[in-house]
């Protein structure tokens, strides 16, 4: 190789890893703040703020859910395997949404430590599975991938 | 000697001359496979157990966002070669691959957004996954847009490459932001290294898919490329000789 072209190709590789460093770098020290939603546990342990708007991320707790017959008006409980978080939410569900399933919840946290909810997403698992899989898979198989094996007590 | 082929890799005539015949068989060869993996996916393959025929988005959806982060390297990688041997044609490629890719960036936004709105029940969320990809669509602008800012071609690319090549990192943060932090988009379904998590079928329509976005994508870029060569060396002999022949 030429030697010119050898020194540029030498620029060129600095030029990456220098610039990939610097951002690599901000965005380590940006991790707090690039995740989406809380774990419950980072919740009940105090980390987030109360009567502001954050997101909570968990599980659903299967038999936990109550709706209110005469008006828009659901309770659930989230966890992470570890803590429990109680949400009280009035509004639409995605369809997705169930038991066993994980949840993103946005909300503020009153005093009772309940997530009073503005908004509920569900979050879809990577697994793509046809219905009639489905139907052959027990109960705990069929549930979230990220909601698998969970300790849910009892 | 070695380095004989990579240099007359760098003549654009000989690059337009050799790619003539190619067009006509990666434009059929990419048509058929992409009307294939639809049908395949969209009427015989199955919808998905919980969120039914929404689901198969993904047809269009991850190969759209596979080739907008393979289609970064390109960019990224025709303006080193650029850089290092002054070869004009990388350039060319450099900036034929920045519109390709702000669009299939585009597209992998629009198909997610429309099937978030019924599977999360939002259609847009700032995670990890979505803003990174918004990042990868601006630096996709970026390009399109440096390129059009100088008057001096040799400035435009020599730039537009220095920030393609900055901005190469972003695509492993794309790839791996759904691991390193709380995102609401999923993990990866495909995997390389372990079973992935799709039933087969759907997993085979779907590689099809990404398969024919693949050969796509290189008819495209070429398209591309040579539309840039001939606006480039319209002075030269040889591409005068094509206009007069028509």
């Amino acid at each position: 190789m030429h030697p010119v072209r050898k020194q540029r190709l030498f620029l060129v590789i600095a030029l990456v890893v220098v610039s990939s460093a610097v951002i690599g770098l901000s965005v380590y020290s940006m991790r707090n703040y690039a995740d989406f939603f809380y774990p419950v546990s980072k919740i009940v342990a105090g980390e987030a703020p109360l009567h502001k708007s954050i997101r909570a991320g968990g599980c659903v707790v299967p038999g936990t859910i109550l709706s209110a017959k005469d008006r828009l008006h659901t309770e659930f409980v989230i966890t992470d395997g570890a803590e429990r978080l109680k949400v009280e939410y009035d509004g639409l569900l995605p369809d997705i949404f169930g038991e066993g399933e994980a949840a993103v919840v946005t909300g503020k946290l009153n005093d009772q430590g309940v997530l009073v909810a503005s908004q509920v997403l569900a979050k879809h698992d990577e697994n793509y599975v046809p219905p009639e899989v489905a139907e052959s898979m027990t109960d705990t198989e069929r549930h979230n991938e990220a909601c698998k094996g969970m300790n849910y007590g009892s | 000697m070695a380095w004989q082929w990579f240099h007359r890799l760098g003549s654009p005539k000989w690059f337009y001359e050799k790619t003539t015949a190619w067009l006509p068989w990666l434009g059929f060869i990419s048509i058929t496979l992409i009307l294939l993996g639809s049908i395949w996916g969209l009427a015989f393959g199955p919808a998905e157990a919980k969120q039914g025929n929404s689901a198969r988005i993904i047809y269009i959806h991850v190969p759209a966002a596979v080739l907008a982060m393979a289609g970064y390297y390109v960019m990224a990688i025709s303006g080193a070669i650029g850089l290092i041997w002054r070869m004009k044609l990388s350039f060319m490629v450099m900036k034929a691959a920045a519109p390709i890719g702000a669009v299939l960036t585009f597209l992998a936004l629009f198909t997610g957004a429309v099937w978030g709105k019924p599977t999360w029940g939002a259609w847009w969320v700032w995670d990890g996954r979505i803003t990174s990809m918004v990042v990868l669509f601006l630096l996709y602008l970026g390009i399109v847009a440096l390129q059009e800012a100088y008057q001096n071609q040799d400035t435009a690319d020599k730039i537009s490459s220095v920030l393609a090549l900055v901005g190469m990192v972003n695509i492993p943060i794309i790839y791996k932001s759904v691991d390193w932090w709380y995102t609401l988009h999923q993990p990866a379904t495909l995997k390389l290294t372990e079973k992935s998590s799709i039933d087969p079928s759907m997993g085979y329509p779907l590689l099809l898919m990404i398969l024919a976005f693949y050969i796509f994508y290189a008819w495209v870029l070429l398209l591309r490329t040579r539309v840039e060569i001939l606006k480039r060396e319209q002075k030269t002999n040889w591409v005068q000789e094509i206009v007069a022949k028509g």
